[in-house]
């Protein structure tokens, strides 16, 4: 057997490799006469989405007889908190975070640290108008700002627990043997030689998905000539930071998601050559940059200037004000380590086959302006969940697409939405053409006072 | 299950079976080799478990019952009569249930091992009628089934009579079958089989159906209560069953065996 061979020379060379006992555990395992390269599910990628939904499905109990498999082509690193924030990090909707308690990966990152974002602000750079969710004195949060490599430290803690459920490391699949009509089994050859067979593979692998290429469905996808840039800011005093701060600017829009009392993460999508020279600066003009898009007053139309206010009065008139108090945004200090990474849009037609499903990325990329693209993943991890504990629960085969096509509709139905606003919201903000800029933000403060479509807005990106 | 009450051939006539109809053993044995196939001509039978599966579980089990979450049914001995190849009594044994597939036609029965052994499954087939059945297993069963079989059924009386005397004491009987009725008549017969073809021409005769009080007359002379008549309607746009306030084209019910 290649892959019992493969397995051993591992173990055995690399005896000091931090991974070795979960190598070890597999080998003994193989050693069993009852193993087989035969399992139940295969989750092809091991991120943020595909770790947590090996988690998710592993924890279920309708499931527990199953037998799990993730596989991911990069080393499992040991990690330790580190000091310093990193600059990659999410917005965590209510949602997720309650999926990520059910699954007991919450208390990890709770004991660690994260932001809590209790009031969305959001700002037209070229307009007065502007809206916000959420209130700071509220006892509910908007979002949970966590970094990417400590919510996936939290949440391989818990996978590491499971007995139903294996991971290989540092393993690539080069091919994929999706079943026909006839066949019911999907069949993955690894680089390495190995073989597995499973009923249902999961394609957790990213927008570059070769799970979805394998399936051959068509994906719907252009990249934004933009690239977003992320940082770590400091503040030059101590706040109670808990805005999430967002500022629509001509070339894209800049958001600053709290982490602690005095720093805040930045994103902000802009063009390539923007990007290009603001990657280029010293820390020190990137500061400066950073500060004037936060507070650079463009040039405004008159119209939009005098019609807003026309229509401001008119809110005040019929007791209905927008905005008594309102905030401003807090000077940045100091920044730590810019990245930049490229922005995209994308939507696989089919999200399933006879004994596949994709998850994540792998099915649909957002623009980040609304902090969604993992919530999407997360929604697509708990229905999954749910539609495969039916179809168990009703004596089918994992990989029945009778039961699957629930999943893929259910998720189409909402990522699609969340994705054409998502995408509006992006086109509506990349224009300076006055008329477009009058009615967004007509729309945006009329849309702040109407309480009731708020309360609406807030819900649909909470779930 | 369509199909579930045939003979093979003279060898494995019960010559004495007054509920088994030859010309419907012939049509069914056609199907052998498709059994399986989820979207061959049988499409709907599998669809159907969608449906069928969960409200049997519901019926027998609940879920502070439940021992083993992955297992519901585990422990329940159920009859599959007319189980064909197997398209019901597969997925009931994954959910734990102990089963037992009965079906006249040996060709059928035979497919229906090599597939539940190819799966893994353990399903116990028997090629036998339900008549020659209860000879041996008089109250051995928890609930036994006959999903979309009666309407294949000659005498339903017998049919019934050999069902509820397998049936333990408590007991559910549960059955899925094509009301009588004129609407019946045009959806599954005109329609279904001779205009969009969702089902292979030939699988249904209208004096075969049955309306539930029927049957509901008959199970009540063996000592049954009914306890449900839901009807259920098939979309062959999406392949798929919903549960349907109007039992007029399809139903399910379901009766419990009273005691002594």
């Amino acid at each position: 057997m290649t892959s019992l061979k493969h397995i051993c020379k591992q173990a055995f060379i690399k005896p000091n490799n931090k991974h070795f006992f979960l190598k070890r555990n597999i080998a003994s395992t193989t050693l069993n006469e009852n193993y087989s390269n035969n399992y139940d599910i295969i989750i092809a990628g091991g991120g943020i989405v595909g770790c947590s939904l090996a988690c998710t499905l592993g924890k279920n109990n309708k499931l527990s007889n199953k037998r799990i498999l993730l596989i991911e082509s990069s080393k499992n690193t040991p990690f330790t908190l580190p000091e310093k924030y990193s600059n990659r990090v999410v917005s965590l909707n209510p949602g997720t975070k309650k999926l990520l308690t059910d699954i007991d990966a919450w208390r990890h990152i709770e004991s660690a640290r994260f932001g809590i974002v209790k009031r969305l602000q959001v700002t037209d750079a070229l307009s007065d108008a502007s809206i916000c969710f959420g209130e700071e004195t509220s006892s509910e949060n908007v979002s949970y700002i966590i970094e990417n490599n400590l919510l996936i430290y939290a949440v391989k803690k818990e996978l590491e627990r499971l007995k139903n459920v294996e991971v290989l490391y540092e393993e690539k699949i080069k091919e994929y043997h999706l079943p026909d009509a006839a066949e019911s089994h999907v069949n993955l050859h690894l680089e390495n030689g190995g073989q597995y067979s499973c009923d249902l593979l999961i394609g957790c692998d990213g927008l570059n998905s070769r799970v979805r290429e394998a399936m051959g469905v068509q994906y719907l996808n252009w990249n934004y000539n933009n690239v977003g840039i992320v940082a770590t800011l400091k503040f030059s005093e101590e706040i109670n930071n808990c805005i999430a701060w967002q500022r629509f600017l001509p070339t894209g829009p800049l958001a600053l998601l709290p982490l602690t009392s005095s720093m805040s993460s930045l994103v902000w999508a802009t063009t390539k050559e923007h990007a290009q020279q603001l990657l280029g600066m010293s820390n020190e003009q990137f500061v400066d940059a950073l500060n004037e898009a936060l507070w650079k007053v463009y040039q405004r139309s008159n119209i939009i200037d005098r019609t807003l206010k026309a229509f401001d009065t008119l809110l005040r008139a019929s007791n209905i004000p927008a905005d008594l108090h309102r905030r401003y945004p807090p000077k940045i200090d100091s920044i730590d380590g810019r990245a930049r990474f490229p922005l995209g849009f994308g939507h696989a037609t089919n999200y399933i086959g006879k004994g596949v499903a994709l998850v994540g990325d792998a099915a649909h990329r957002i623009h980040p302006l609304a902090g969604q693209g993992v919530n999407l993943g997360f929604g697509d991890i708990s229905c999954l969940n749910k539609v495969l504990s039916d179809a168990i629960y009703a004596g089918s085969s994992l990989g029945n697409v009778s039961f699957l096509r629930d999943y893929e509709s259910e998720r189409q139905k909402y990522n699609v939405g969340m994705m054409a606003v998502v995408e509006g919201m992006y086109r509506l903000y990349r224009t300076d053409f006055t008329p477009i800029v009058l009615l967004r933000s007509l729309g945006l403060q009329a849309t702040d006072v109407f309480y009731p479509i708020k309360k609406m807005m807030v819900n649909q990106a909470s779930l | 299950m369509a199909g579930k009450t045939l003979i093979k051939n003279i060898k494995n006539v019960r010559l004495h079976s007054s509920t088994i109809d030859n010309k419907e053993m012939l049509h069914f044995k056609k199907f052998v080799d498709q059994w399986w196939d989820e979207f061959g001509e049988l499409k709907p039978l599998h669809a159907m478990n969608k449906i069928r599966l969960p409200w049997i579980r519901e019926s027998l089990v609940t879920c502070n019952k439940m021992e083993d979450p992955s297992l519901p049914l585990k422990g329940y001995t159920i009859l599959d009569v007319g189980c064909g190849g197997g398209i019901l009594s597969e997925p009931l044994a994954k959910v734990g249930a102990n089963v037992t597939g009965l079906d006249a036609n040996v060709d059928l029965i035979n497919s229906a091992k090599v597939h539940a052994n190819l799966h893994k499954v353990n399903v116990n087939y028997v090629a036998s009628s339900v008549e020659d059945h209860v000879q041996d297993n008089f109250e051995k069963y928890d609930a036994v089934i006959a999903s979309e079989v009666i309407e294949h059924v000659t005498n339903k009386q017998e049919f019934l009579k050999a069902c509820v005397q397998c049936l333990k004491p408590k007991g559910s009987i549960f059955l899925t079958t094509i009301n009588k009725t004129w609407q019946a008549n045009l959806a599954t017969i005109s329609l279904a089989e001779n205009v969009i073809n969702a089902i292979p021409k030939g699988t249904h005769q209208y004096e075969k159906f049955a309306t539930p009080h029927e049957l509901q007359r008959i199970l009540e002379e063996y000592n049954c209560r009914t306890e449900v008549v839901h009807g259920t309607m098939y979309n062959f746009l999406t392949n798929t069953w919903h549960w349907w306030f109007n039992p007029s084209i399809t139903y399910a019910m379901r009766a419990v065996k009273l005691d002594k």
